[in-house]
Formats: C-alpha cells, sequence, structure tokens
C-alpha cells in the first residue's frame, strides 16, 4: 500500500480532531469546578458527577432507558433471528418485500416514525405505557440486529447443518446444537448494536415519551434547551464512557470494524 | 439383491432435467463411483440418495425399504461433504461423537466407538482438537470418521478429495480405500476426477448430461469405452475417424485420407462413416521402416515417468505415451515408426460415436 | 451503516412450506402493527380538519397540504432544510470521500484504529454531540477562545445555520465514509498499480482509473446523508435556536405546542415523499451509471 503524502496525513489529522473535539470537549468540561461551561485548567472537580447521581430526574432517566434498551434489544433478537434465518435460507414469494420492510425504519425518518406513533398510540390509549415504548424502540432497532443475522446466517456453512441432520438431529436440535453456535457471534453482536441504539435514540421517543417514560437522551435534550450547566457535560461523558464500555465490549464478541463497516 | 436401488429416478427443475431415467443397483460391501464433468447430475443424485433433494419421479430403496422420500435425519447414511461440514465450535471428539448423542447411544460406548473410529483414521492424539486448528487432509479424515462411527448402512461421498493437493490426494485416494474394505461398508462416491474414480471403485458409473452413459468395472470402461465422450473423458485417446473400406471379423478402415488401419469389427458395413480409438500408451515407437505407419515427432513432453510424443502422421496428429526405462527418447523433429499390436484399435459404437 | 442493502442472492432451496411464513410472522405482525398502521393513520390524519377550540374533527381537507405547499412560512422551511441538506451532503463528499482514502492507503494498525475513531462516533447519542459542539461554538466555546487568542473578532456561530451544518457534518460523515471506503476495499489494488505501470500520474489515476469506481459509493452516502439531514431534529434543535427551524422542529411544534396534529402529520409526511422521491430519482441515476461501467 503506498504511504500518504504529508498533506494528506495532515488533512486526516484535521478530520480526526473535528471527529473527536465535541467528545471530547464534553469529557473535558464536566470536570469543572466552576458553574459555568469552562475548561478546567488548574482545578479537577467530580461535583458535577455527584450532582448528577443527585438529581432524581436524571438518575430514574437513566433506569428507564438501561431497561428500555435491554428489553427492546431482547425483544428485538428474538423476532429478528427467526424471520432472518427465513430470509436467507429460503426463497419464497414475498422474501424481497419483508427484507426491505425490516429493514426500512433504517431510510424512514424517526421523526415520521415518531408522529405516527405518537398518533397511534393515542387512539389505542398507550400513551405512557413502558409496554408500548419498549415495542416502538424495537420497530427501529430491529434493522440493525437483522443485518448482522443475515450477515452471520449468509457466512456459516449450511453443509454442517445438513451433516447434523443426516446424523440424525431434529431440526430443532441442528437450530440450538449447530446453527445457533455458529451465528452466535452476530446475534450477540446484533444484541449489543441494538441495545447502544435503542440507549441513544432521541427524535421518535421525544415524540412518543410520557414524564413517566422520560429516556435519558430525551431528558437530556429537554434541559439542554432549558438551562446550560456543567450538569449536563457530566452526564453526557457518563454517556460517552457507557458507549465506550460497549463498543469494548462489541469489539471483544464480535469486531467493531465489521459493525461499523458491514461485512466484506 | 442389491443393497441400494435407484429405479427410474428423475429430477427435474422446472423445465431443466438435472437426472434423467437413472437406475443404478449397489451390492453390499460395492465402492461404486459417480464420474463425470459439472453439471452431469451426479451430486444431484447424490443429494437424492441422502434426501436433501426431493425426487421428481422414481424410487429410491435401501435394503429393501423404500427411502425415495425419507426425510435426511430418518435415513441413517454417512455422509461426508466436499467442504467436510465440520461442526466448527466442536473438539474432533465432539464432532465424531454428534451422530451417536443423535442415537442416544450411552456415554462409555460412545466413548469406546469415537476411540475406535479415529483410530480407523490415525487422528486418536487430535481429539481435543478443533477444526480450525488442522490440516485439509486431517479434517477430511474426522469428516470420514464422524460418517463411520455411526455404523452406517451406506457411506456417501461429496468429491472428498477435491480440496486436497495432488500429494495428499494420492496417498488418501488408497486410505479410503483401505479403510473401506477393513469396515466393509457399501460406499458411493462422487468425483470428476477419472483416476481417482478408476482406482478405487468397483464400479464405475460415467454421467452425462444427466443420464448413465455406461455402468462398468474400471478396466472394462478404460478399455472398453462406449462413447466418443468416454473415451477421451476417461484416459486420453487418439480418435480417427474413417470409412469402412473392407468388412469382415477385421474390417478395414481409411482414415485421415488414405491410411488403411483394421480394426475388429463385426457389424459394419461397406461405407460406413466410423470413429476410431487408439489409446496413446498402446503405441509402440519403432524404427521408421518397422512401423505400421510413420511419422515425425511434432514436440516432446516429460512426464516424469513417461515420455509424451506428438507425433504427425498421414493419419492426422497421434499422441504416444512411452514409459521413462533410461533408453534415450526420441528427439523433436525426427522420422519415426509407429506399432501397435492390432486389437488395440477400438472402434467406438455407432457412428461418429454416437452411443449405440 | 450501510444504505438498505438488496438481498443478498443465496442458494436456499425453493420452499413451498410454511417455514419461512411461520419464521417471519412475529416480526412482521410486529412491523405492520407498529410501522405500516401508523403510517397508514397519520396519512388519514394528515387530511382532517383541525380547529383550534376542539381538536381534531372527523371530517376532511386538503387545507393543511394546501398550507404546507403554498404558505411562505413553510415554503422557507423546507428551503432551509433543502438548502443545509444539500450543504451538509456537499462538505460530506469533499471531506468525507478523500478521507476515506487516506485512510484505506494506510498501514496497519493506523488504519483500523482511525477508521474507528472517524465511525465510533455514531455509536454515540446525537444529544450528546450537539450539546458538544454548542459549546465549541458557543460565545464563550472553545472556537471563539481561540480565535481571539489570536486577535480575530470573536464570531456568532452558535444558533446561526453555519452551527447546523458543522454538527450535521459531524454525524453524517461516517455515513458517507463507510460506503466509500466499502468501494475503496472492493477495488483490485492491481488495477491501480496496472495504471502507474502504464506511466499514468498519481493524479490521473485517480480521476480517472478509482473515482469512477467509487462514484457507486460516494452517491449512495450522498443518500443517506441527505436524508438523514433533512429529517434532523435534535441538532436543529439545540444549535439552531427557537428562530431557526427546520422541518423537523416545525413538526415537532405542531405537535406538542401547537397541538395541531393533523398539519404536523402533513408536514412529516411531505417530508418522507420528498425523501422517497430524491431517493428513487438518485437510484436510477445509480443503476444507470452501474449499467454504463459494470455491463
Amino acid at each position: 500500500m503506498s504511504k500518504n503524502g504529508p498533506l494528506a496525513l495532515l488533512f486526516n489529522a484535521l478530520v480526526i480532531t473535528f471527529m473527536l473535539a465535541p467528545l471530547v470537549i464534553v469529557c473535558v468540561v464536566a470536570f469543572t469546578p466552576g458553574n459555568t461551561l469552562a475548561i478546567p485548567t488548574t482545578e479537577f472537580s467530580l461535583r458535577w458527577f455527584r450532582a448528577v447521581f443527585a438529581h432524581s430526574d436524571f438518575v430514574q432517566s437513566f433506569k428507564n432507558s438501561l431497561w428500555l434498551a435491554s428489553i427492546s434489544a431482547t425483544l428485538a433478537t428474538l423476532l429478528a433471528v427467526p424471520a432472518g434465518l427465513a430470509i436467507a435460507r429460503h426463497s419464497f414469494p414475498g422474501r424481497d418485500f419483508l427484507n426491505g420492510l425490516f429493514l426500512s425504519p433504517l431510510i424512514i425518518p424517526h421523526l415520521v416514525l415518531g408522529v405516527a406513533l405518537l398518533r397511534t398510540f393515542s387512539l389505542i390509549g398507550a400513551t405512557g405505557s413502558f409496554f408500548w415504548l419498549a415495542l416502538a424502540h424495537v420497530v427501529i432497532i430491529t434493522p440493525y440486529v437483522l443485518r448482522l443475522v443475515l450477515a452471520s446466517v449468509e457466512g456459516s456453512d449450511r453443509s454442517a447443518e445438513q451433516a447434523a441432520l443426516s446424523l440424525g438431529a431434529s431440526q430443532a436440535t441442528v437450530f440450538t446444537r449447530v446453527t445457533l453456535p455458529m451465528i452466535l457471534p452476530g446475534v450477540t453482536g446484533g444484541w449489543l448494536l441494538a441495545f447502544i441504539n435503542s440507549f441513544d435514540e432521541v427524535t421518535m421517543s421525544i415524540f412518543v415519551t410520557a414524564p413517566s417514560t422520560v429516556t435519558l437522551p430525551v431528558r437530556m435534550y429537554m434541559y439542554a434547551t432549558e438551562s446550560i450547566d456543567p450538569l449536563m457535560a457530566a452526564v453526557s461523558a457518563l454517556m460517552v464512557a457507557l458507549t465506550a464500555v460497549a463498543m469494548l465490549v462489541l469489539d471483544r464478541i464480535y469486531g467493531l470494524d465489521k459493525i461499523l463497516v458491514g461485512h466484506k | 439383491m442389491s443393497f441400494l436401488t435407484l429405479a427410474n429416478v428423475n429430477k427435474s427443475y422446472g423445465a431443466t432435467r438435472a437426472v434423467a431415467d437413472m437406475n443404478l443397483s449397489v451390492e453390499k460391501g460395492e465402492f461404486v463411483s459417480l464420474l463425470g464433468p459439472s453439471g452431469c447430475g451426479k451430486t444431484t443424485t447424490l443429494q437424492m440418495i441422502a434426501g436433501f433433494c426431493e425426487v421428481t419421479s422414481g424410487q429410491v430403496t435401501l435394503d429393501g425399504r423404500d427411502i425415495t422420500h425419507a426425510k435426511p435425519n430418518s435415513r441413517g447414511l454417512g455422509i461426508v461433504f466436499q467442504s467436510y461440514a465440520l461442526f466448527p465450535h466442536m473438539s474432533v471428539y465432539d464432532n465424531v461423537s454428534f451422530g451417536l448423542e443423535m442415537r442416544r447411544v450411552p456415554k462409555e460406548e460412545r466413548a469406546e466407538r469415537v476411540k475406535a473410529a479415529l483410530a480407523l483414521v490415525h487422528l486418536e492424539a487430535h481429539a481435543g482438537r478443533y477444526p480450525r486448528e488442522l490440516s485439509g487432509g486431517q479434517r477430511q479424515r474426522v469428516a470420514l470418521a464422524r460418517a463411520l462411527v455411526i455404523s452406517p448402512p451406506v457411506l456417501l461421498l461429496d468429491e472428498p478429495l477435491s480440496n486436497l493437493d495432488a500429494k495428499l490426494r494420492e496417498e488418501m485416494q488408497f486410505e479410503l480405500r483401505q479403510i473401506q474394505r477393513k469396515v466393509g461398508t457399501t460406499t458411493v462416491m462422487v468425483t470428476h476426477d477419472q483416476t481417482e474414480a478408476m482406482s478405487i471403485s468397483d464400479r464405475v458409473v460415467v454421467m452425462e448430461a444427466g443420464r448413465v452413459t455406461q455402468i462398468d468395472e474400471p478396466h472394462r470402461l478404460y478399455e472398453h469405452p462406449q462413447t466418443r465422450f468416454i473415451s477421451s473423458f476417461v484416459g486420453k485417446a487418439n480418435l480417427l475417424e474413417g470409412r469402412v473400406m473392407a468388412t469382415g471379423p477385421w474390417a478395414t478402415v481409411n482414415v485421415g485420407g488414405n491410411v488403411p488401419l483394421e480394426v475388429q469389427a463385426p457389424g459394419v458395413s461397406e461405407g460406413d462413416a466410423v470413429v476410431l480409438s487408439l489409446r496413446p500408451e498402446k503405441i509402440r515407437l519403432v524404427p521408421e521402416a518397422q512401423g505400421r505407419i510413420g511419422g515425425t515427432v511434432h514436440e516432446r513432453f516429460f512426464l516424469g515417468s513417461q515420455w509424451l510424443y506428438q507425433v504427425s502422421t498421414a493419419a492426422g496428429k497421434l499422441a504416444v505415451v512411452c514409459p521413462n526405462d533410461g533408453t534415450a527418447p526420441a528427439e523433436e523433429g525426427s522420422n519415426v515408426g509407429l506399432d501397435w499390436t492390432a486389437q488395440q484399435v477400438r472402434l467406438l459404437p455407432g457412428a461418429l460415436g454416437v452411443p449405440a | 451503516m450501510n444504505s438498505v442493502a438488496a438481498v443478498p442472492v443465496t442458494s436456499g432451496r425453493a420452499s413451498a412450506s410454511r417455514t419461512p411464513w411461520l419464521l417471519s410472522a412475529p416480526a412482521f405482525t410486529l412491523f405492520a402493527c407498529l410501522l405500516l398502521v401508523p403510517l397508514a393513520l397519520t396519512a388519514v390524519l394528515s387530511f382532517q380538519v383541525f380547529d383550534h377550540a376542539t381538536g381534531v374533527k372527523n371530517s376532511f381537507t386538503l387545507a393543511h397540504y394546501a398550507a404546507v405547499l403554498t404558505d411562505d412560512y413553510y415554503h422557507g422551511i423546507f428551503w432551509r432544510t433543502l438548502w443545509i441538506s444539500a450543504l451538509t451532503t456537499l462538505i460530506c463528499i469533499i471531506v468525507g470521500a478523500p478521507e476515506a482514502y487516506v485512510l484505506s492507503r494506510m498501514r496497519a494498525p493506523w488504519r483500523s484504529i482511525l477508521l474507528l475513531v472517524v465511525l465510533a462516533p455514531l455509536l454515540v447519542s446525537v444529544v450528546v454531540r450537539a450539546f458538544g459542539w454548542s459549546m465549541l461554538l458557543g460565545p464563550e466555546g472553545v472556537v471563539n477562545q481561540a480565535m481571539r487568542a489570536v486577535g480575530l473578532p470573536s464570531m456568532r456561530i452558535l444558533y446561526t445555520e453555519a452551527a447546523v451544518v458543522i454538527a450535521l457534518v459531524h454525524v453524517m460523515l461516517p455515513f458517507m465514509v463507510i460506503p466509500v471506503w466499502t468501494s475503496l476495499q472492493k477495488l483490485d489494488p492491481g488495477v491501480e498499480d496496472a495504471a502507474l505501470s502504464l506511466q499514468a500520474s498519481h493524479f490521473t489515476t485517480l480521476r480517472r482509473i478509482i473515482f469512477p469506481q467509487v462514484l457507486p459509493g460516494i452517491l449512495s452516502g450522498s443518500l443517506i446523508v441527505f436524508g438523514l439531514s433533512a429529517s434532523a431534529f435534535a441538532i436543529p434543535g439545540l444549535l439552531g435556536g427557537r428562530r431557526l427551524k427546520m422541518v423537523a422542529t416545525v413538526v415537532y411544534d405542531e405537535y406538542l405546542h401547537e397541538l395541531n396534529w393533523p398539519l404536523g402529520a402533513a408536514i412529516a409526511l411531505t417530508l418522507l415523499l420528498a425523501n422517497l422521491a430524491i431517493m428513487l430519482s438518485y437510484n436510477r441515476v445509480l443503476e444507470r451509471s452501474y449499467k454504463k461501467s459494470l455491463g
């Protein structure tokens, strides 16, 4: 591979700086001892982190988001694994349609989904229901699980399943003893990716959450539109830290680059 | 009474016939190869026996039992897949014991049988390893052990040696045969490699475009191919087109313009257009004047144990193969004579090699 | 994140069996109930009459769409959304494509590490990223502090279109880098070497060999970036301020402040249709350029 010239490397450095700047600033400002958003230079303080944990709204929203993301990711995985097997392994009329349908939340603006679900929930009296909010998230995050499941299933050796059948295994046994272990990295990676996306989601959630089910990003958005203080920076820093941990785990399970770029 | 029978088996995909009117009887303990180029239907046939491909019409019988529509997990056959299809997340031991687990064989008996199977393929030391830690040859043996440990009535091999390099392939061919003889399992192998098929099979089934064109012992198949295709697919052959000039128990055929050759061909009539086949190894190089025909060595190739000559003659360009017995080979451009035993010339049945 | 991929070709046997239907049934049920039905309901809603005193009525009207299509206010909003999205897309192409190229020419391990640095922000919530930019671009933010330090007057960046574009570029850049990177990975490295051996200059090789093959990646990246920018909510919300409205924030206003759901629905659906129309026509351009170059 030919090397990049100095100009190219400078350009690259600028882009990297650009990409990291808002994340770095947020983490740095979170340690400021003062009351305003300023970069701490001499003193570093944890007061704003303590303030976050003392702020009952934020703590509650964090718990909401954690529960919501876990439940939605799990449900999405339970739906996407069989659907992925159906699409990747069988050719049947409607296969293309279903594949497009299940991946469509990637191209339908979350704004439109939020608006549509708000209307639907109000008609069926589901506003404020955690369960229905979770289902809404499931719709949005299923594509992430599905894509990874599809990639895993396609990459797995079908003849291993045939071998298991020929050795007398029932279809269920083939799935649990052979198929599932082979696609497990894709399934767990998909779960985690779905979890992250549910945790981060704000645009649709803002329309569909009710005071009792406010998620962390929505809480942050509402807080940021009213007051700008280092509390917001501390919460943001915590979220960045959480995401970093999730990324490390994701990398271990599946390979972060494969997930972000998609399969070759 | 044959052990495995295919009776009028057909497989169609829409308008395309992948396998047409397949009739095959395999005796117990026999090693049969399905041989043919890609697309000839051999793999489809194997898949129908295994149950992974639906039979369009016809019957598959195993030991008297009709298994035509039986599910693949109820047929109890041992299968070695082309890609070996080992379970990547299980150790060698677990791979081999899987079939026994499915049959609910108790743990102690399982351990014994797995040990015996691994010993059969010389892999006892690798029981704890995982497929990704094994070489291609070792994986193939694990696949074989896994298929044999369940003592199947029939062993199916799908191009088992095609993923191995040339040297390993040779070794494995003979080992495969040894193991099969030892265990005595009826075996059906699919391959496109004719040396493989001929060296280890009891009988070879040649397939072309979905149909069986000849079933024979390897030696008979080689010496008496029924079609033009088979004579050049199985081994090399010099094909000479000509016209019958004189008939009788020995016919005289004029090939390549005006070179008369004698061939054992009682059924032909004067004036028939026919194709003669003469194998390169049946031709000897002799001094120019002593041959049946004369020619000039156009090119020669050294193949280690043999010399291959392309000789230009009045009958056309003939390939001649001579053993490398230490004597000096003929030079390119030299004039030579070609001789052979008259019986070695074969007449391919039917005009222009179409099967009779 | 790739665009919605075409269904991969598999060697699966044609199934007349019910298995695939049964396997996809749960997911399909959910999507039918929580995607298709809500969209349909919203479409219906967009035609319903709204009365400020009594709310949504059961009669139907085209007034909302008429307002969206003819009112100057909405024209302005749509126009602003359009040009901000277009500008963001342009900047993403100018920055993202070369960045992907530069990254692809790096040696391991830098290559993977830096690629991850560029793409990892995707996994951080957009609220955090928008807030980060508001800190950087504010009157007392880092950018202005730096400018004052070198003697330049401070600029008002926050709450202008510039801030929105900058933050959008930050969020959208990975969506451009990924398809371009994927296209570059598919290139046969031998082709570049062949061109150089035939004495093409590096620039010519870039222009005539590499760029045409990467173009489909750039186009599909542009589609994604444009679509996501046009419907962006958190960024214009946090960085545009009260006066700088884009389509998504206007919809939010109608829904949560004005309570005029039919109008909000009409605006949202107009955005969706505009998005789909642009995507479909772009897709056709993509297909045509594919056909020409790849036969």
